[in-house]
């Protein structure tokens, strides 16, 4: 009981100040709530696919293979691989966490990791659509080439500044987890 | 649209591993709740937290804030909210085009969607859940930056 409200105090204190919100301010109070429950609805209907989908990379994508695509010498497919794969992801960025997680524990390499996590944000295909329909085909477009150098670029950049013990105690503790 | 491609490759694979294995893909289903109760209490803490923000940021407020301010002033404004706020695309588009119908900047409009995919302050505790402070700062911090880059090109060659 004591542990469960602990991991959910930050979403108790959010309900709270939702609540003296409601008090100070009834109409922008209720929306919040209303803009939370479309929230979670939206993400009920996209969420469940994703960790299924997670759940049977994790136990049927054998280790050998992730090292061999994804690993430490995939080189240029590794990173290949880690932009499709971000790239015609489907989903907030918050679910390509967990996902991360298991490429890790499979033994992917860590700036194959970053680009993943970079192509998720920002190079989505489905996004790229919406976002020529909206914003115009110039605008999108340099926006998206930008964004693949600038992913790269990000990715190496942060595993020029880590040390290897840095990443060998992620790796490690990612590998106890679940 | 893209939803229902996303069940029906997981409703496929779930089949394909059922008729392979049961006992795995019982414990795929096992890892796949695992891993999400593994992110539930942050997950509703940041879900909560949206909807706050998006109240009191509503599209109005947002496309005010925006649509205000011209050159660097406007562009950090923009890329404040588009780090903080953890707007859906279907939303965060549509505003961004009527933004700049009425005539704010091509440099602002691309730092804040540019901020707003690949910062994320809100979802910083998952992140950090996953990869560390340290790295996860430095990601934030880099994508910050690299925000205002791709403003910087697209104000030029746009603007």
């Amino acid at each position: 009981m004591k542990i469960i409200f602990k991991r959910y105090l930050g979403f108790i204190i959010i309900l709270v100040l939702n609540i003296i919100l409601f008090i100070i301010d009834r109409k922008n109070g209720l929306s919040s709530i209303t803009i939370f429950g479309s929230i979670i609805f939206q993400m009920a209907k996209i969420l469940p696919p994703i960790f299924v989908l997670l759940g049977l990379m994790d136990v049927w994508i054998p280790r050998e293979t992730m090292e061999k695509f994804m690993g430490e010498k995939s080189g240029l497919l590794g990173i290949l691989i880690a932009f499709f794969f971000g790239s015609f992801a489907a989903g907030p960025l918050y679910a390509a966490f967990p996902i991360a997680i298991i490429l890790m524990k499979k033994g992917a390499k860590f700036l194959n990791i970053l680009i993943f996590i970079g192509a998720w944000s920002t190079t989505k295909v489905p996004m790229f659509l919406f976002e020529t329909a909206s914003l115009g085909w110039r605008f999108s477009v340099i926006r998206l080439i930008m964004s693949i150098f600038g992913v790269i670029t990000i990715g190496y950049a942060i595993e020029l500044l880590i040390s290897k013990k840095e990443k060998e105690d992620l790796y490690n503790k990612v590998r106890l987890m679940q | 649209m893209y939803d229902y491609v996303l069940y029906l490759l997981a409703g496929i694979f779930l089949v394909i591993s059922f008729k392979r294995d049961k006992k795995k893909t019982k414990m795929a289903l096992k890892k796949a709740w695992k891993s999400f109760e593994n992110i539930l209490p942050q997950f509703l803490t940041i879900l909560a937290f949206s909807g706050m923000v998006l109240a009191l940021l509503s599209p109005d407020v947002i496309s005010r804030l925006l649509g205000q301010k011209a050159g660097w002033q406007g562009m950090i404004i923009a890329s404040i909210i588009g780090s903080i706020t953890l707007i859906p695309a279907f939303i965060a588009f549509p505003i961004a085009a009527m933004l700049l119908k009425n005539g704010a900047g091509f440099a602002q409009i691309a730092v804040f969607v540019s901020t707003l995919m690949m910062v994320g302050i809100v979802t910083l505790p998952l992140e950090i859940k996953c990869f560390g402070k340290k790295i996860s700062i430095m990601r934030n911090m880099f994508a910050y930056l690299f925000s205002f880059m791709v403003a910087l090109v697209i104000g030029v060659v746009l603007g």
